[in-house]
């Protein structure tokens, strides 16, 4: 007696069609698979936008949905990020060390490429020894475990912890900025056993794909990036459909109606955190091999905010707003920064847009706050009239 | 008839203002009852008390066969244990649709995983329905709860309750800013609704009250001042001082 649920969110359908769409088109203008118009740092900065679109959906499921105003969610991103790297870090200074050790007389031993391996990675911190959490780098699949692992069990914790004390609103906010600043910090420290301020680097080489060049394999982790997006929003939509996405709702308008109807509300916060918190793992885990690198700054309180910022402009509350605040301004603003917007010379000033684009930024935030509470994607109820 | 709730010897000081003092009460399944009161008498604490969002500083509150204590209970296992509550303002989820919100009262299994894979039954669909139809808003499912009036909002709301088949009711103020019309039709539910269940429903209004014809319980400075039927409370002297005198 029920439609399927596709049929029943045809803007699913929409989103999917435009996604293959823009991927088929990048694909046919890339320089690995088509005719070379664009070119592979360009397909990088797509690939990684597409990632930020992933976890704008994330961010707009726990706040535009729940109600849950998180400002930490980059924390998991950087998480998956550094989950990844671990791996990437490891297995590329493995092929180096291998590769030069082999030029030696006497074949080197187990121990010897370990040794070599971690003064490799660790020189940089004054260090030569793996630490304990370096334990699984050797293995892919354990380290994909740990993408999914590390950020899912800290929002697990974090969550249950905050919400089981009915910490709400600004306070949750305020909250949730201190954890990613607390890892920030502590990821800043030479002895934190991720290389400090050094972050992980190189993380564009992949292992054993040396062979096929850059320009494939951004074009392979675009790719990747455009399936994750398409994947994670037929999630998202899926999850905030139907009874669950009534419950959701509920709680973001009043959640001790909600309570009152028997619904025990602090585990579907924490479920909603937990699973957006994974999904922006993945994201993460997606990222960073198409930046080339990762350190602490990525997950200072600052990069949350802007994810929020995203999503208000994007239009929070329908998923494909999400993705178009996190497309259009992340774009916008390596634009702006990039030095692509050109000066504007007023005489006695001139406006250089790397230093004014923020200045735009929170300009245009306010006002869209103020005045179109719905953001760009409120645009489509224009387009799209609903019957009554 | 059988004791469904027993509350006896409850106190809650608010810094040191005791809202309800040494209050006991019960009530029978099935059965009506009326709780009046002067504003601040403390009506809307002692329904916070019974569903758990107040803790008492001293007293119990036992329920059903078992005789378990609901003071031990987070709210929302007191509302599956089968206590529904309807708030003084009304409360229903303005951004859904009469529908949705009708659903999200069924009484299903509550766990996010239930949920998750929840579908949709033709039982339910029907139990909608016919809920829709006691509360008369059967023309009006698939509208925003927000575009309803007001009255249609407390309905609703009342039909919420219905749909998560509880089996006491609390109903604060249900005919607040209703007209006469609205008020006759919310007096109906409401009695056939104490056919199968306990319901106790605050109320100002003494013309509301006599059309429910049921017991009333006068509260007073967070304490019972006198219990029995309308004609009796109303012609106590207490009742007459501190209430209905003035
Ligand atoms: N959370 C609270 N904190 C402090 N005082 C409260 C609180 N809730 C109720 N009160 C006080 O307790 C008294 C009883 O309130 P209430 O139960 O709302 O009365 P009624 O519903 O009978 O009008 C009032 O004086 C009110 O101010
Ligand atoms: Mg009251």
């Amino acid at each position: 007696m029920e439609r399927s649920f596709i049929m029943r969110n045809p803007s699913v359908l929409w989103f999917l069609l435009a996604l293959a769409l823009f991927t088929l088109g990048v694909t046919i203008l890339s320089e690995a698979f088509g005719v070379g118009t664009l070119s592979t740092s360009f397909i990088k900065t797509l690939g990684k936008t597409l990632c930020l679109c992933l976890i704008a959906v994330a961010m707009d499921v726990v706040w535009g949905y729940c109600g849950i105003l998180s400002l930490g969610h980059f924390a998991f991103f950087g998480l998956g990020g550094y989950a990844i790297g671990m791996w990437l870090m490891y297995a590329r200074t493995e092929e180096i060390v291998v590769n030069s050790l082999n030029e030696a007389a006497i074949p080197p031993t187990q121990q010897e490429i370990i040794d070599g391996i971690g003064t490799q990675i660790f020189g940089v911190v004054g260090s030569s020894e793996f630490p304990m959490i370096w334990a699984f780098s050797h293995s892919l699949g354990l380290q994909l475990l740990m993408v999914i692992l590390v950020p899912g069990l800290l929002a697990l914790v974090f969550g249950w912890l905050a919400f089981r004390s009915r910490v709400t609103g600004v306070y949750l906010s305020i909250l949730t900025q201190a954890m990613t600043l607390a890892l920030a910090l502590y990821l800043f420290q030479n002895d934190s056993g991720l290389r400090g301020n050094n972050g992980l680097s190189g993380l564009q080489n992949i292992p054993g794909l040396d062979h096929l060049g850059q320009a494939t394999i951004s074009m392979w982790f675009f790719w990747a990036s455009a399936i994750a997006l398409g994947a994670g929003y037929v999630l998202f939509a899926w999850v905030t459909s139907g009874k669950m996405g009534s419950v959701i709702r509920g709680i973001r308008d009043d959640e001790s109606r909600v309570r009152f109807l028997g619904y025990h509300v602090e585990s579907y916060k924490l479920f909603v955190f937990t699973l957006t918190a994974v999904v922006a793992g993945i994201a993460g885990a997606l990222y960073y091999p198409q930046a080339g690198i990762i350190n602490p700054a990525e997950i200072a309180p600052i990069a949350s905010i802007y994810l929020a910022v995203w999503v208000a402009i994007g239009g929070r509350g329908r998923l494909y707003g999400a993705v178009i605040g996190a497309a259009f301004v992340s774009l916008l603003s390596s634009w702006f920064t990039g030095g692509g917007a050109p000066s504007i010379p007023l005489g006695f000033y001139t406006i250089q847009w790397t230093d004014w684009w923020l200045v735009l930024l929170g300009v245009s935030f306010v006002a869209v706050t103020l005045f179109f509470p719905k953001g760009i994607g409120g645009l489509f109820d224009y387009l799209v009239r609903k019957d009554p | 008839m059988s004791t469904l709730l027993e509350v006896s010897g409850v106190t809650v000081s608010f810094d040191g203002f005791r809202a309800i003092n040494n209050l006991s009460f019960q009530i029978g399944e099935p059965e009506l009852r009326a709780v009046i009161g002067p504003n601040g008498a403390g009506k809307t604490t002692f329904m916070d008390i019974i569903t758990g969002k107040t803790k008492p500083d001293e007293g119990r509150v036992i329920w059903g066969e078992k005789s378990v204590s609901l003071l031990d209970m987070s709210e929302s296992a007191i509302a599956r244990a089968g206590v529904g509550r309807k708030f003084q303002k009304p409360t229903v989820f303005e951004d859904q649709t009469v529908r949705e919100n009708l659903a999200m009262a069924l009484k299903n299994p509550r766990g996010p995983f239930d949920v998750l894979w929840y579908k949709k039954t033709a039982q339910g669909a029907e139990k909608i329905e016919e809920i829709a139809e006691e509360i008369g808003l059967t023309d009006e499912l698939k509208r925003r709860a927000g575009d309803l009036s007001h009255g249609q909002k407390q309905w609703l709301e009342i039909g919420m309750l219905l749909a998560q088949d509880p089996r006491l009711l609390l109903i604060d103020e249900p005919a607040a800013g209703m007209t006469p019309a609205e008020r006759e039709h919310t007096t109906d539910l409401i009695k056939r609704a104490a056919e199968t269940c306990a319901v106790v429903v605050i109320e100002h209004d003494m013309e509301f009250v006599r059309r429910l014809g049921c017991k009333v319980t006068v509260l007073h400075e967070g304490a019972v001042l006198a219990e029995g039927s309308l004609d009796h409370v109303t012609q106590n002297q207490d009742v007459i001082d501190v209430y209905l005198g003035r």
